[in-house]
């Protein structure tokens, strides 16, 4: 069955765990001792400023990059270390949003949306249909099966894509900068969905943003990862961090202070 | 950076320096504009000392005064930065409380430190290190091959045991493309290979008195050889490239990882039915070309040499054997599995950036031409070897 209510707490571990991770690009390190661990169900987004490593931490977790020295478990298996069979298995447990959508430009949204299921589910063709109706409709393009990416907007594209990634009902949801390239109200009414799904199916959200306001909206907890540091400085929840930042470069990130005003 | 006060008049540029105590103070005045003659910074300062009783090593600090200050652009910026590295270098403190604020600002904008210090890139390496690398490289692109001709096979194997399933509609794309889509490219070539292939044999049979024996040459020829290797070398510039910009925009669109982080095989999605479907294509195509180069050749035979057609037909098929029409077809199979490989390989390779598409294009052609000039003269040696 695709359709359940609440994640599958089958283990006790974290959904995400990391440890002692370092990300480098050859021999160049750009972040080192990363150990966090995402708790189930929250919202956890992951800050920086550009050049940080945040999305290449992000293509980390989801499991796109060779392994780093260092350990991500997902659901406390190692997905860079599983064979064929469990990665498969860990990899129908989450979903990815891109930064641009990724949408498979040859396909309709409504066939977007069923190929993981066709693929990776037992579902026959009608339970499928059912399935990729409600998922369009949940993100609100209900009606919009037909189209291709390329017929609609960027916002549009984007929640397709996010309808994409429920798809399968992933316990764990990966966001790599949900909100760039859209604009404040198409922003804003992502993050409405992102807190609705997690709401309501209990989905464990792991963002990667560096758009503030989104940031404060959504985020139970958020890891700050500082560039001049080359790891990570902050955890916490947003509002803590602001009204009480563990350092400078912290503060300045979400005050928005660029240090040059003198 | 137009002057946030226009001065009435356009007077000239100056900077005048007068000692207060162990200090400079520079009076800055008039129009200070980038297409006039403006000051420069040390040789002002050193005529100041020049002229005053302070000896050079005791100034502390040297300041502005922006009173008379009439407009001003970049130049007067390139003024004062002349001054700072000037203080940084002379050891005393560039004092800039005089200047109004608009500049202060420029200034302190213009001298913040990136905050990210870029890595200077290595020095270029030697010209020994470059034929080693040249040589790690060619080392890798041959393992990168390889281990992609495994997955291929892998994907093959999974297709054949039903573990995954045919991507029919890719596939049918690719048949309708390579069927009426390369059909008049492939007709106009062929019919010139044909044409070409008649007149080197007029002209050399001719001499001999042995005109007849041009439907041979065709014959020969085309089945054996040109029907093929003009075939797939417009299929490897035609689809090979193609496939290799499509797959390449997909990996930079990420719809490449989409597949991944479902645990969905690009390889058995995107490249099987693309390789297969070349794969049944091109010996369709070549089977073509074939008919369309003999009709050439037997045109320019007819038109030369009074050969009737029917002499023409008699005289070739006498020559040629069904062996020779298959050995045609045979390698067209094999181009276009090279075909499909070299260009899927390639794009699913391709870098991140828009240009890495236009490199992933360029090596697909270069890579499936090479493969397919191989791989003919290795299957005519083993034909050679066998006497088919």
């Amino acid at each position: 069955m695709v359709e359940r209510s609440g994640p599958d707490v089958t283990s006790g571990a974290p959904p995400v765990e990391v440890t002692g991770l370092t990300m480098q690009y050859g021999s160049r390190v750009v972040m080192h001792d990363l150990t966090f661990s995402v708790e189930r169900g929250e919202v956890f987004v992951i800050m920086g400023g550009s050049g940080s490593g945040k999305s290449t931490l992000l293509r980390h977790l989801v499991g796109l990059l060779p392994a780093p020295p260092g350990a991500i478990r997902i659901d406390g298996e190692d997905l860079t270390a599983a064979d064929p069979a469990a990665r498969k298995r860990i990899l129908r447990r989450i979903g990815v949003l891109f930064q641009a959508g990724a949408l498979w430009s040859g396909l309709t949204l409504a066939e977007n949306v069923a190929l993981p299921l066709e693929e990776l589910s037992e579902l026959d063709a009608p339970a499928i249909a059912e399935v990729v109706e409600l998922k369009l409709a949940l993100v609100g393009l209900q009606g919009f099966g037909e189209f291709y990416p390329s017929a609609i907007s960027g916002g549009m594209r984007k929640r397709a894509a996010l309808a994409r990634a429920i798809a399968l009902d992933p316990d764990v949801l990966f966001f790599d900068e949900p909100s760039s390239g859209l604009d404040p109200i198409s922003a804003s009414r992502l993050d409405d969905l992102i807190l609705a799904i997690a709401a309501s199916f209990g989905t464990t959200i792991v963002v990667v943003s560096h758009d503030l306001a989104s940031v404060f909206r959504i985020a139970d907890r958020a890891l700050f990862l500082d560039i001049s540091q080359r790891t990570m400085t902050a955890l916490g929840p947003p509002a803590e961090l602001r009204d009480s930042p563990p350092n400078d470069e912290v503060r300045r990130f979400l005050t928005r202070d660029s240090g040059s005003n003198t | 950076m137009d002057a946030p006060t226009a001065s009435g008049q356009q007077s000239q540029a100056s900077a005048a320096f007068r000692s207060e105590d162990d200090h400079l103070v520079a009076a800055l005045a008039g129009t200070w504009q980038l297409e006039h003659p403006s000051p420069r910074f040390e040789p002002l300062v050193a005529a100041a000392l020049a002229s005053s009783a302070v000896p050079a090593g005791t100034i502390r600090a040297i300041g502005f005064d922006g009173a008379a200050l009439g407009a001003w652009d970049s130049s007067l910026l390139i003024f004062l930065r002349e001054g700072k590295s000037y203080c940084e270098s002379h050891d005393c403190a560039f004092d800039t409380a005089g200047l109004p604020t608009q500049i202060t600002d420029l200034l302190s904008l213009a001298s913040a430190v990136p905050e990210l210090v870029v890595e200077k890139e290595p020095p270029a390496p030697s010209r020994v290190a470059r034929i080693g690398l040249a040589g790690i490289a060619a080392w890798d692109a041959a393992l990168s091959a390889v281990s992609f001709l495994g997955e291929l096979a892998q994907g093959l194997l999974r297709l054949l045991t039903g573990r995954t399933r045919m991507q029919w509609r890719a596939f049918w794309v690719v048949v309708q493309s390579n069927a009426s889509g390369a059909l008049p490219i492939v007709t106009l070539i062929a019919l010139l290979v044909g044409v070409i292939i008649a007149f080197l044999g007029v002209v050399v049979l001719q001499r001999f008195g042995a005109g007849y024996y041009v439907s041979y040459l065709v014959g020969y020829g085309m089945l054996r050889e040109m029907g093929a290797l003009m075939t797939g070398i417009i299929i490897a510039g035609r689809t090979g490239a193609g496939f290799a910009a499509e797959l390449g925009s997909m990996k930079i669109t990420e719809e490449l990882d989409a597949y991944a982080t479902l645990g969905i095989s690009a390889v058995d999605h995107l490249v099987l039915p693309r390789v297969l479907g070349l794969f049944v294509m091109m010996p369709l195509l070549v089977v073509y070309a074939d008919a369309v180069g003999i009709l050439g050749g037997m045109l320019v035979s007819v038109t030369l040499i009074d050969l009737t057609p029917t002499q023409f037909t008699t005289g070739m098929l006498s020559a040629v054997s069904l062996s020779d029409a298959l050995l045609g077809v045979f390698k067209a199979t094999i181009y276009g599995a090279i075909v499909g490989f070299a260009g899927c390989m390639h794009g699913l390779r391709t870098g991140t950036d828009a240009s890495a598409v236009g490199r992933s294009a360029t090596s697909a052609v270069v890579l499936g031409i090479t493969l397919i000039i191989v791989a003919n003269a290795v299957v005519d040696w083993l034909a050679a070897l066998w006497q088919i």
